[in-house]
């Protein structure tokens, strides 16, 4: 990978204080607080969130004023944690995020299991800020640190017969305890065609707002295709492998005439049950006023990833 | 409950215990009924924890709506538990019960479309014409009107036989609630089932009540009788 001679900024001074910690932390690390950058290099606290390194990507990133940390990881859709939005936040701890593995497995040259440390160690980490759109119909902006998943496919040589890429999550319902139900098919499965998957905007990533991932964003790796629903973006990956054939996906077995392979942000096309046309962009900074905006065709990425769907009818295809 | 219906405020007997009572406890399950709207509120104001989270206007519509479906179970709970345990006092308290559920429907109506659609009427209508789950869930709450408007005791005067007929649509109604719940929850129905398995209780219940009183009373009218003997 190439190490592009950028300025490694710390966090804290892309992020103000207030957002990127919540009150109680700030309160905790007064001292730190006004040595930002001695307390940052200090060896962090085993269990919490560490400080990552990253160039921040302005290029893919959106000028929109972030959602706070306390909204990205305390409002989350991880069903194995539990299924409404503040369990996973709570269920966190059962879920550990070291020592893990990755499988590379299916139509590639490179295959094995490989530690998350040899996985990541040679991707320089960029932070984008993306919008996120969940197929419920709310948004977020969030800052996600990570490396393009284009990037890391391409170390595992995927043959000519790599139509499609797998990802899934974690089995294990002793780290995972509403695997123990029958929510949907697990472990959860995700899918991108290869030419999706090469596409520069999705991002594999490993923190947010700067700091490792909390276990309820799903730590230590996951996905982000910020022109697609939420949903595809599969969290704790253990297995990445290279099919020839469409993945069968977990919302798409569980809903199929609700939740599509394909699954792109697309105001025109309404979920059977709602509308897609707007989407409430929540938290800190509406409160109870959450603004109602606009949903955008590819959540605002068509720049980038219209032409991967040219010629499909997207009614069909959703 | 016809009785009381029937009789009025005219012809009172003298206070038992209940009614000298009704003037402590009926506030008390007034301020109780009170309770979900307190909780959010000391939520919203960092009061108690955990607060309204990220997303306050969709918990608030969550919560209350659910209060909604809650009173409704419950109004349909005093009967059978009347009639089960003898407390005969609890039907003072099903109007109340009955109102509260009809408030926190208009409640929920009103969050839906203040903080959800923000009173954007174009799409407010295609949601309800649209949306299966909406349009039961505002059918709901049309039928619970005349409910409400025919719960005082001048009404149910007025009415007299024909009031109790009106008011078996609760019956319709808290199925389409329940209906409402199961049909907007994107996957896990865990809790939607367990509303509609108490509610197949209490309309069970009522249904095999039904269906015995028309056996006793054929079987006293028929001449089939013997046929036992």
């Amino acid at each position: 990978m190439i190490h592009k001679p950028s300025t490694r900024i710390l966090p804290s001074e892309i992020t103000s204080e207030e957002v990127f910690f919540n009150r109680r932390q700030v309160l905790a690390g007064a001292v730190a607080a006004g040595l930002v950058g001695v307390a940052h290099a200090a060896a962090p606290a085993p269990a919490g969130p560490e400080a990552l390194k990253y160039t921040r990507n302005t290029k893919y990133s959106t000028t929109d004023a972030p959602n706070s940390y306390e909204d990205v990881t305390g409002y989350n859709n991880f069903y194995e944690l539990g299924t409404d939005k503040s369990d996973p936040k709570q269920n966190a701890a059962s879920l550990h995020p070291r020592p893990w593995n990755v499988t590379v497995a299916g139509e590639c040259e490179t295959k094995g299991t490989f530690t998350i440390e040899d996985i990541l160690k040679p991707h320089a980490m960029e932070e984008r800020i993306y919008r996120f759109r969940c197929v419920e119909a709310w948004s977020m902006i969030i800052p996600w640190v990570g490396f393009p998943l284009a990037d890391l496919i391409q170390r595992f040589k995927p043959t000519s017969k790599a139509k499609y890429v797998e990802l899934t999550t974690l089995l294990d319902p002793k780290q995972l305890p509403f695997q123990r139900y029958n929510i949907l098919e697990w472990p959860y499965v995700e899918g991108l065609r290869m030419d999706e998957a090469m596409n520069p905007l999705a991002l594999m990533v490993t923190g947010v707002y700067g700091k490792t991932l909390p276990a309820q964003n799903g730590a230590p790796l996951r996905l982000i295709v910020p022109w697609k629903y939420g949903f595809k973006s599969v969290k704790s990956i253990v297995k990445i492998n290279f099919v020839e054939k469409q993945p069968r996906t977990a919302w798409n077995i569980s809903a199929p005439q609700e939740y599509g392979f394909y699954a792109n942000v697309n105001p025109a096309v309404d979920h059977p049950r709602w509308s897609q046309a707007k989407e409430r962009r929540i938290g800190s900074a509406g409160g109870f006023f959450a603004k109602r905006v606009d949903t955008l065709p590819f959540n605002g990425y068509a720049e980038q990833v219209a032409s991967l769907y040219s010629g499909m009818d997207l009614r069909k295809y959703y | 409950m016809k009785r009381v219906a029937a009789r009025g405020h005219i012809e009172r007997p003298p206070l038992n215990v209940d009614q000298r009572y009704r003037f402590v406890y009926k506030p008390l399950v007034f301020i109780a009924s009170l309770t979900p709207i307190a909780w959010l509120a000391l939520r919203g104001f960092g009061l108690i924890q955990p607060d309204l989270g990220a997303d306050p206007a969709k918990l608030t519509l969550h919560v209350i709506g659910k209060s909604a479906l809650n009173f409704l179970m419950i109004t349909l709970m005093v009967t059978p538990v009347r009639q089960l345990t003898g407390y005969t006092h609890l039907l003072r308290l099903r109007r109340m019960l009955g109102l509260f559920a009809f408030f926190y429907a208009l409640l929920h109506f009103t969050v839906y479309l203040w903080l959800d659609q923000y009173f954007d009427w174009v799409a407010i209508g295609k949601d309800i014409v649209k949306r299966p789950y909406i349009t039961i869930g505002f059918a709901a709450l049309l039928m619970l009107i005349p409910l409400a408007v025919t719960s005082t005791n001048r009404m149910m005067r007025r009415l007299g036989r024909r009031w109790q007929k009106l008011h078996r649509l609760v019956y319709v109604i808290t199925i389409l609630g329940v209906w409402h719940y199961y049909w907007q929850v994107k996957k896990d129905v865990t809790e939607p089932l367990i509303y509609a398995g108490i509610l197949a209780v209490l309309l069970g219940y009522r249904a095999v009540r039904a269906w015995r009183r028309k056996a006793a009373t054929s079987t006293s009218v028929s001449a089939r009788a013997p046929e036992r003997t």
